[in-house]
């Protein structure tokens, strides 16, 4: 009988693409807006992933998310290369900068500054030029990605080029990305563009430019603190977690190793921000969405259905069996639609990655997603077969 | 129809004979001021290999009758052996069980499923007892050839016309053999023609097979199919006139007047 019940929910077109469409929506809802929320959410700590080889992160105690630097003083560093089991420790500097391009056009960046001897933190992948660039006089790198929707410098200007004295460039007229060998100017201060990398999307807005710590205090702002954070490599045989604590002791500063850090960060935004509220909003409403559609389009199509399931019952079908129809029809029915709306966030998550948008789909949104379809199909499922129960098989010769 | 005949001088079925055994079955519906007595104490024998049509006025308790008879409603009180057991002694599940193994319905409405073919239709109470969807459709064809549907079966019922769509459901009622049909007003949507033709066929298949076969009907154009007729008024039997002799023997079944009825 099963097989005849899969045929019932097929033959039924318009009831069974609308189920399929309800689910599917409900999925995609829940699938599209997790996996931005997850991408939008990564993006808070995407910079600490970012920095490889580094054991520990040494901030200051009061500071609660890696964009919002509270800068130590100069002196702190020397604190933290003291603390037994510290291999070495290297300063870093984090700040926006306002950066001025060739046509006047004014420029939020992310300015990055790595250590000058050991260039520890740089970027993850480099594009043009080499890391060793940024020894070079004004040298900045320039991250791709943003910078091809951001940084654009006029067309008519080559790389390296300036406007002569008196020569007008049309703010809207052609543009084309940054290049090597291009000038910006950071706070006033030159800025020479030797290579181009690709960084992760951050929170913080505009593209990040990596240069080296020396020259990133040029550009800054003066201020008697300026270090952002202190990058640690702990020696062999030394656990980082221990290691956090001894520097939290012996310093005051806090010390963390990436993974926590990044979960400081995370809870941050996840408690003092409106964000997970908004987007569980979305995902609820995806949910009821699917109940109230998928459930009236299902419960409809049960009801229709009844008079049949009646006949059923009155030739001799338990109700366990009509129960396991029901049930099947929901089940296929949610499968079907989870596939469509997880296929469509899919397309969509391949559409939008590398773009401006945030999207990571976590293998746990596709689960999630399962769940609460299959809750919006026991709920559907639940209402009808309550009917299938209630249903008495002497109610075919009434007409039923 | 004038002279009432009671149901105890004409159960002339021997007990190895009779399908249906109804003793002073009551049956009633709500509670209290509103309580509605649909049986009053009916007695009702039914012999195997004759058809019994159930007439009389609506709300007069035929329904009723026939869902208790054929294991759909459970009685109030009185005996009911139909096809050797008591029903009344039978858990819900023991008669979902029996129904499916030894019962054939015909529904008004005939309650075709759309979406599946006419073959799949008629397949249903054999796929109920267990046999693959595959036999069951391979049966249902050489059913249908033998109802005059041959070539049907991967139709919809939807392109059936009515009489063809009766056809199926009758088809779909003796698939699995039933030892007792119970047809609900079977000619209510067909013409004079198709209604005597389908019931001629329901009534040679009872005689055929020896099965009991008890139809409900309002139609008094089909009244001379039937071996017997039960009159049913306010929950009672009033009468029973027999139509036909429920001759067994081969090709016996000519229109015989029955001479304890003033009534053919």
């Amino acid at each position: 009988m099963f097989r005849y019940a899969i045929k019932m929910l097929f033959g039924d077109s318009a009831k069974f693409y609308g189920i399929l469409l309800g689910l599917g929506f409900a999925s995609l809802l829940i699938a599209q807006q997790a996996s931005i929320f997850v991408g939008l959410m990564s993006r808070t700590f995407a910079f600490i992933g970012e920095v490889g080889h580094v054991d520990i992160w040494v901030f200051d105690p009061t500071q609660s998310y890696v964009d919002e630097p509270k800068p130590l003083r100069e002196t702190a560093i020397d604190r933290v290369r003291g603390v037994t089991g510290v291999a070495w420790a290297a300063p870093l500097y984090k700040g926006l900068l306002v950066a001025t391009l060739p046509d006047g056009k004014r420029q939020i960046c992310n300015v990055i500054g790595i250590d000058d001897d050991t260039l520890a933190a740089g970027p993850a992948e480099i594009v043009a030029g080499s890391l060793a660039d940024l020894r070079q006089p004004d040298a900045v790198m320039v991250q791709v990605a943003s910078s091809q929707q951001n940084m654009m410098f006029p067309a008519e200007l080559a790389p390296g080029a300036m406007p002569a004295p008196g020569q007008r460039i049309d703010p809207k007229g052609p543009k084309r990305p940054v290049q090597i060998g291009d000038i910006i100017e950071l706070n006033e201060h030159r800025a020479h563009v030797v290579g181009l990398v690709k960084c992760a999307e951050t929170f913080t807005p505009g593209p990040t430019v990596y240069t080296v710590y020396s020259r990133a205090l040029t550009y800054a702002p003066p201020a008697r603190r300026v270090m952002s954070e202190i990058l640690v490599k702990a020696t062999d045989g030394t656990d980082p977690v221990e290691l956090c604590a001894r520097i939290r002791e012996q310093t005051g500063y806090e010390a963390l190793v990436p993974w926590d850090y990044s979960t400081r960060t995370l809870g941050y935004w996840m408690r003092e921000t409106g964000i997970p509220i908004n987007f569980g909003i979305a995902i609820a409403l995806g949910f009821f969405v699917g109940v109230a559609i998928a459930g009236q389009m299902f419960y409809n199509f049960t009801l229709d259905n009844l008079r049949y399931f009646g006949a059923f019952k009155a030739m001799g079908a338990s109700t366990g069996t009509l129960l396991g129809m029901v049930a099947l029809q929901a089940l296929v029915a949610g499968v079907l639609g989870l596939g469509l709306g997880l296929g469509a966030v899919s397309a969509f998550g391949l559409n939008a990655s590398g773009g401006k948008l945030a999207f990571k789909m976590l293998w746990q949104i596709p689960l999630i997603a399962a769940g609460a379809v299959l809750i919006i199909c026991i709920l559907a499922s639940v209402v009808s077969m309550w009917k299938v129960v209630r249903l008495d098989p002497a109610d075919v010769f009434k007409g039923a | 129809m004038n002279a009432p005949t009671t149901m105890t001088s004409l159960s002339s079925a021997s007990p190895a004979n009779t399908a249906i055994r109804l003793r002073a079955v009551e049956k009633t519906f709500g509670k209290g001021e509103s309580a509605v007595r649909a049986l009053r104490g009916v007695d009702f024998d039914v012999p195997a290999g004759e058809l019994t049509m159930l007439v009389g006025p609506s709300g007069c308790g035929k329904t009723t009758l026939i869902s208790i008879l054929a294991g759909l409603l459970s009685r109030d009180t009185g005996e009911c052996i139909v096809l050797g057991h008591d029903l009344s002694a039978m858990r819900r599940d023991q008669l979902s069980a029996w129904r499916r193994d030894n019962v054939g319905f015909i529904f008004q409405q005939f309650n075709l499923v759309p979406q599946l073919t006419v073959a799949e239709n008629v397949s249903v109470p054999l796929v109920l007892k267990g046999e693959s969807v595959a036999a069951s459709v391979k049966r249902a064809n050489e059913l249908l050839e033998t109802l005059g549907l041959e070539g049907r079966g991967k139709s919809s019922p939807l392109k059936l016309s009515g009489g063809q769509q009766q056809r199926v459901a009758i088809a779909r009622a003796l698939i699995h053999e039933p030892r007792l049909l119970v047809c609900d007003e079977p000619t209510s949507a067909l013409d004079a023609e198709l209604g005597r033709r389908v019931m001629k066929l329901i009534r040679d298949r009872s005689h055929q097979l020896d099965r009991a076969v008890v139809v409900v009907t309002h139609d008094d154009r089909i009244f001379s199919l039937a071996d017997t007729i039960a009159h049913m008024d306010d929950g009672l039997i009033r009468r029973v006139d027999r139509v036909q002799a429920a001759a067994v023997s081969a090709g016996g079944h000519g229109p015989l007047h029955n001479p304890d009825s003033n009534q053919t």
